[in-house]
Formats: C-alpha cells, structure tokens, sequence
C-alpha cells in the first residue's frame, strides 16, 4: 500500500481516524488503527459481534459432521466435502488469511467447546473449571507438531477431501483433540502448538495487512496488572509481539486494556517481513523455517496430486496402505523432509559463504526463512485457482441439497452454474505465481541489506531455489 | 453473569437448530424406499430385493454411491432411468402381476455390470402357479454348447434385395416362422442347394436367398427395437458392430491373476462371440441364440437374460443380430 492509498483508506473509514505510530519503532511504515474508528470500535470492543459468528460457525461445524457422516457419499453432493474442502479452504487462502492474517482463528469454533470447561465459562471466566491447566512442554513448543500434521493431510488427502465420511471424522477428532488439550494443558495449547491450520495461517498471517499491537510499551511497562497477557487465551504479551504468526486476533487483549493502549492496525502487506532485524536478536528457531517449506512441499503435492493429470498419481495416493500409496508417502516424506530442507539450507549456506556473512548457519537458515511465506502463499493461492475455482457451482448445488438426498431447498439445486476459469486461470496463475516470487526476492533483498550489505550475492542461490519452485508449480498448474 | 448466561443459551440454542435440521433432515429421508447403486464389484444394488403388493405403488428413491448407473425392469414397458451419483431419482412402479420382477443395470458401470441386479416380489391373492411354457431350444432339444461351423460361406454379406431381386421362388417350408426359428442359415442354404428348381443359382444367390427368408421372418420395428437392446445391453462386450470387441472384451480374455483376479466374480470368461464371423454365425439357428440370450454362455461370462426380456423383445434382438451377416432391408 503506498501513501496515496493509505490516505484514501483513512478517508474512506472517518474522519477522525487516528494514525498510530509504534513509538519504539519510528522506522516502521504508519497503520491506521481500525480501534479508533468510531464505527468499528464498537464491534472490536463488544464480546457479541465475534461470539454470535462463533457461535453460528460452531453451528455449522455441528452440522457439517453430521452431513458428512450420515450425507450423500458421493463428495460433491455432501456439504461437508463442498463446505470444509471447496467453499471453507478457499475462502481461508484467498480471504481470511491474505486480507486478515490469523481472521480464521478469531471465528474458529474448534476451541470453545474446550474453552468453556477450562475457563468455566465462555464470556466470563468463572471459579467452576475444570482441567488441569498443565504447562506446555517445552519440546513440543514452536510448530514442529503442525508441520507434522500438515504432512498427514498430505498424506491422507487424496482421502479426507474426498471422503465425507471421513472429512467428517477428522473433525471430529480436531474438537475431540482441541478439548482434551483444553482440559490437560493452560490456554489454547491446541491452536498454538496443534492445529495444522493454526500453523498455516499463521505463518502466512506474517504478511497480511492486520496486525494487533501495543500503541505506546511505556504504559504497558507502568501497568503492572497485565490484564493484557491474563486475558489473552493464547498466552502472549502484546508488547512482545513482533510478528503477527502467533496472535490469534480473539481482541481480549484490547477489550481489557485499561488504557485503550492495544491497536488493531491496518499496516502495508507483509510488514512482518525482513522488518525490524537491524539490531534485533535474530532468532535461530527452526520450526518455522521447517513450517515454511513443508507448506511450500505441500502445495506441490496438492497441485500434483489434486489437479495434476496423472492418473495413477492419483490413485496411489488415493489407495491408502497399498504399495503404490507407500511409495507415493515415501516420496511426500522425502520432498518435505530431505529435497526441500537440504535445497534451502544449502542455498542460504553457499549465499552466506559468497557474500562473506558471519552470521551463523543455523540462523540464517531460520532467518531466511521469511523469504518462502510469500512464495508459499501465492502458491497456495495459484493452486487454489485451478483446484476450487471449477468447483464453486457445487457450493451452490449443496446449499440446496447439503446432504445430497435430492432435496431442492430453493428450487435452484440443478443450477448448472459454473465459473469456467479455464480462459483466463492459466494467464492469473502466472501472475499470482510472479507476484509470489517478486515479493520473496524483495524479502529477500532486504533481509540481505540488512544483513551483509552485500545482495547480490547472498540472494542469488535463495532466487535460484525460489525460482525452482515457482517453475516446479507452474509447470504443475499450467503445464 | 447474565452475559455469560446469555452466551451460553445461544450456544446452546444454535447448537441445537444445527442439529434439529439434521433430524428433521434424517425424518424426511426416511420416505419411500432408498436404493443405493454401486458396482458390482462393491456390492450392485442395496437394497437387492424388493417386496410389493400387486396393484400398490412402490416409491423409489434411487441414487449411486460412484458412477452413473441406471435402473430398468425387466419384462416391463417402464423405460429405464438414469441413477446419478448423488442425486436421487424418484420412481414409482405399480405392478398389475403377481411374479418375480428383475431390476438391472443398463450403464455399463464396470466389467461385471450385469450382475447388477436385484429382485421385485410381487404378491398377490392370485398368484397362482402359471404353468411356464419352455422355450424353443429346450422343446428342441438343442445342445447350445456345441460347436458349431457352417462348412460354406459367403463371398460377400448376403442381401436381401439382391435375393429379391432374382425372382427366384422359395419353398413355402422353408419360408415359415417355425423353419426360420429352429434352423441356422447354413441348414437353409444346404436345402435350396439341394432343391433342383434353384439349381442354376450360384452358391451365393442361394445365401441372398436365405438373407431373404431371414428378413420375411422379421420386421423393421422388430430390427429398431432390437437395436436399442443390443445397444443397451449387448454392445458393451459384443461390440456396436458386432465383432466382439466392446468396451469390457478385453478384460472378458485376459487371465485371471493379481488385481483382475479380485475384480472379476466369476472365474471363467472368454472373450465375447464375433457376430461377425460367418462361418461360426451361418451354422447357428435363431433357436441356439434364443438358448444363448435366456440361459447366458455357462463359463464365459455372458450373462443369463431370461429374467428381463420379454419373449418377442428376445427375437427381435435375435433379428438384429442376424444383420452382423446380412443386408436386411430397412434394417437399422
């Protein structure tokens, strides 16, 4: 977002919008603060806008299992299949998680349910609780364990997206998982640690344009109460977010700030990258660098296996437990865990020995890994176009028929309807894919800027790997 | 604490309707009878057998569970309707006979599509033992299973209009229902050969003459309507021209090992007969086919097509098949 339209923005949402500035950190690019916008304000501030759309969500959560169990097997008549898979994944890709970061999460009834016991109470906490409120282990932390779930969706994906029966199965285990973990461990252990959505969206959510944050860290320093980090059922201290991959966007934190000192920011896309380094402790975790690139190997596997043309591709990863599906899991597992990782590693370590960086390998593996979210997200999106886009009439179709008894609610269930994007989705994927792979080199000039002073240099084999892939998955969605 | 309560009501209350229209949902499915179409091979029809009063209207609600198949009755003038993966089609059959109804498959859904059938018990208070008149091969007592060659062909595929056009005069005997029924076109070609009055006709006039008599046996409604038969039901092993190369032929030959092995239910096929092969065709008689039709081909894989056919719809897809060795006029 450039000025002209920041400027448009704040117009367009009230005159007396206030323009924050993160007084710690001047050099950041100003947001508009969507809190102090009179019209939102209310709905941010208020429990009810946020807890009536979980409420409905968990409704349709509620339902969706009981399409999917006792609906039509035949996947693109059930909603469960069309609503989770179709309608749920792409909005997820295309609008909750670019436009709104961690938005899925703020709205996700998965743990409410398990929230409601652990707190004893879902708007108000009460004394009535029940679990354990255990700390997480310290092993399991990071996104290790979502990565490894996101790999079993892999795995098993020819199935689940498929499978009603199934789909509905998985989420069952999901609000099973989430209530468990609620019960045994303190906060949203399930969301945090778990849930391969969660890590998903979260890593993404890096470069979406909304972000919470404190306003002014001397009053947070002052406010010895830290209602804020009490509240907050995700465990974080406002004042130390420095990205948004963690921060769930729930708002507790702004609803019980007794000096209105949390924003909710709008911020220019992908602010969260390559900012802020320069004299920052550099972190050397490596779970999101293993995140970023299982994400990148999955949409590789998904294009190939979901909208590629080969056949038995297809049913091997289809035929779980056969041969054929062993060798299919074998080759995911070796994609994710030793192409890809080997690939980055060895091109952050020949850019940091060509360019003379000190840094050590370990972290600049784990810094470098910025440079893969856009590229995954565009990917993700570019899958999406060919994957969900053909199918979107059977959103339509279910709507009026969701358990694919032969019902025609509205009278429109034959509505043949169907957006043929097959003229111009090549021509998008390309461009979605370029805007990815630009956007990632960008990161990547600037990470290396700030860095080493020397780009060129400790860029060219991170463009050379970011290249491979863009090509790798245009020549799976394009052909 | 109110807010907490009022938070908690409207879980529950949404919670609730969610699963209020599911029920209302499962209520509503339950009328009428659901038929489930699935592949032979994972189970054909569910449920298999159906029971009705004669004389009551049997509702269906028909719907696949993995490709497109389609619901017929045999021995019925109902035409057949398609049953769509997830989709369901409503039918309603009334029955004025007592007996035994078969519903089958008319897509060709996987090699085994035939075995797709299931049973319709009609009862009724007269449902008297009827006595079964046996068809024609059995009361002649036709070996169908034996072999069979036609010693002398054909140069060309015989013609009707050509055998017309000779003027030549046919024995009334030969030229009955009862004759061209129970005799294969090589028995009528020997007999005219033997008659003196046709014996300055060379051997193939004779064979226009016998595509001739086999045309006068039949009838171009009987040809058309055999055609939409054999399409239906025949062409997807025998082929759309006859030549015993249709969709499924090739698994029909192959042995049986490995995954074939687990796809096919019987254990023994052959690749389908060539209706085009004239010294195999000339020696059979429309009564062997008639055999061959109802019984089924024990140990090749034909199916058995007593059960759906009607009598005249048998010899009509008889007469079609005659047109894989003759010009017949007006045939399709």
């Amino acid at each position: 977002m450039n000025k002209f339209q920041e400027i448009a923005l704040k117009e367009m949402f009230s005159p007396n919008a206030r323009e924050t500035e993160i007084s710690s950190q001047p050099a950041i690019p100003r947001r508009i603060n969507l809190h102090q916008i009179p019209w939102i304000r209310p709905l941010l501030q208020s429990h009810w806008p946020q807890f009536l759309i979980r409420s409905l969500t968990l409704a349709g959560f509620a339902f969706t299992i009981f399409a999917g169990l006792f609906g039509s097997r035949v996947g693109s008549h059930n909603f469960a299949i069309i609503f989770v898979w179709i309608a749920w994944w792409t909005a997820l890709k295309l609008a909750f998680i670019p436009l709104g970061g961690r938005s899925w999460c703020s709205v996700c009834p998965i743990p409410l349910p398990g929230e409601w016991l652990q707190q004893g109470g879902i708007l108000e906490k009460s004394r009535r609780r029940f679990g354990l409120n255990l700390r997480w282990p310290k092993r399991l932390r990071g996104s290790w364990l979502q990565s490894g779930g996101f790999l079993v969706i892999g795995l098993f994906s020819a199935v689940t997206l498929t499978d009603a029966r199934l789909t509905a199965w998985v989420l069952m285990a999901l609000f099973g998982l989430a209530i468990i973990l609620s019960l045994v461990f303190e906060r949203r252990a399930f969301c945090s640690y778990v849930c391969p959505i969660g890590g998903f969206t979260g890593i993404y959510a890096k470069t979406a344009p909304v972000e919470v944050r404190v306003i002014d860290t001397a009053i947070c320093a002052a406010h010895s109460e830290k209602t804020c980090y009490h509240n907050c059922p995700w465990g974080l201290y406002p004042v130390a977010l420095r990205d948004s991959a963690q921060c769930g966007l729930c708002m507790e934190c702004l609803r019980s700030c007794p000096s209105d000192n949390i924003a909710v920011n709008l911020r220019p896309f992908g602010t969260d990258l390559a900012a802020g380094n320069k004299g920052m402790r550099q972190s050397s975790r490596l779970d999101e660098t293993f995140l970023a690139l299982v994400m990148l190997g999955s949409a590789l596997a998904f294009a190939a296996v979901l909208t590629g043309p080969w056949g038995s591709l297809k049913s091997a990863a289809f035929a779980i437990g056969s041969p054929a599906w062993l060798l299919y899991g074998f080759g995911l597992l070796v994609l994710n865990l030793v192409i890809l990782p080997g690939a980055f590693a060895l091109a952050v370590w020949s850019g940091q020995r060509w360019s003379g960086g000190k840094v050590q390998l370990r972290r600049a593996i784990a810094n470098q890994a910025q440079i893969l979210l856009p590229l995954g997200l565009f990917a993700w999106i570019a899958f999406t176009v060919s994957f969900a886009f053909p199918k979107m009439n059977y959103v339509f179709s279910v709507i009026f028929d969701p358990l694919g008894w032969g019902w025609n609610l509205f009278g429109t269930a034959n509505s043949t309807w169907s957006p043929d994007v097959s003229a111009f989705s090549p021509g998008l994927q390309v461009a979605l894919l370029l805007v990815g792979l630009f956007w990632s080199v960008s990161v990547a000039q600037r990470l290396a800027l700030t860095n080493t002073g020397r780009t060129l240099r400790q860029i060219l084999p991170l463009l050379a790997f970011c290249l491979a892939f863009s090509l790798a998955m245009l020549w799976l969605l394009v052909g | 604490m109110r807010k907490e309560w009022i938070a908690r009501s409207v879980i529950l209350v949404f919670v609730a309707a969610a699963i209020t229209i599911s029920m209302v949902a499962w209520q509503a499915r339950s009328r009428g009878v659901v038929i489930h179409a699935r592949m032979a091979e994972t189970g054909g029809w569910n449920p298999e057998s159906l029971t009705v009063e004669v004389g009551r209207p049997l509702h269906l609600r028909l719907t696949s569970d993995d490709v497109m198949h389609s619901f017929a009755i045999g021995k019925s003038d109902e035409p057949p309707v398609d049953v769509i993966p997830g989709e369901i089609t409503e039918v309603t059959l009334t029955f004025d006979e007592p007996g035994k109804y078969t519903f089958y498959c008319t897509r060709w859904c996987s090699v085994n599509h035939w075995r797709m059938r299931g049973t319709v018990e009609v009862t009724g208070p007269e449902a008297a033992a009827e006595a079964v008149e046996p068809p024609l091969y059995v009361t002649l007592g036709l070996d169908i299973d034996a072999e069979h060659h036609a010693d002398v062909i054909p140069e060309r595929r015989p013609s009707a209009s050509l055998g017309a056009q000779l003027g030549a005069e046919i024995p009334t005997d030969y030229q009955s229902r009862e004759y061209y029924r129970s005799h294969s076109p090589a028995d009528l070609w020997q007999a005219l050969r033997d008659e003196a009055s046709l014996s300055s006709l060379t051997n193939q006039d004779l064979w226009d003459l016998v595509a001739l008599t086999w045309q006068s046996n039949t009838t171009p409604q009987d040809l058309s309507a055999g055609q939409q038969l054999y399409t239906n039901n025949c062409a997807a092993c025998h082929g759309e021209t006859g030549a015993g190369d249709g969709v499924f032929s090739d698994d029909l030959k192959q042995p049986k090992t490995g995954e074939h092995a687990e796809m096919q239910a019987g254990e023994m096929t052959a690749r389908p007969t060539d209706f085009t092969d004239a010294e195999h065709m000339l020696a059979a008689s429309p009564a062997r086919l008639q055999g061959k039709v109802l019984r089924g081909g024990m140990g090749t894989g034909m199916p058995y097509w007593g059960p759906i056919f009607t009598k005249e719809q048998t010899w009509a897809l008889i007469a079609y098949i005659w047109t894989f060795q003759f010009k017949l006029e007006d045939a399709p």
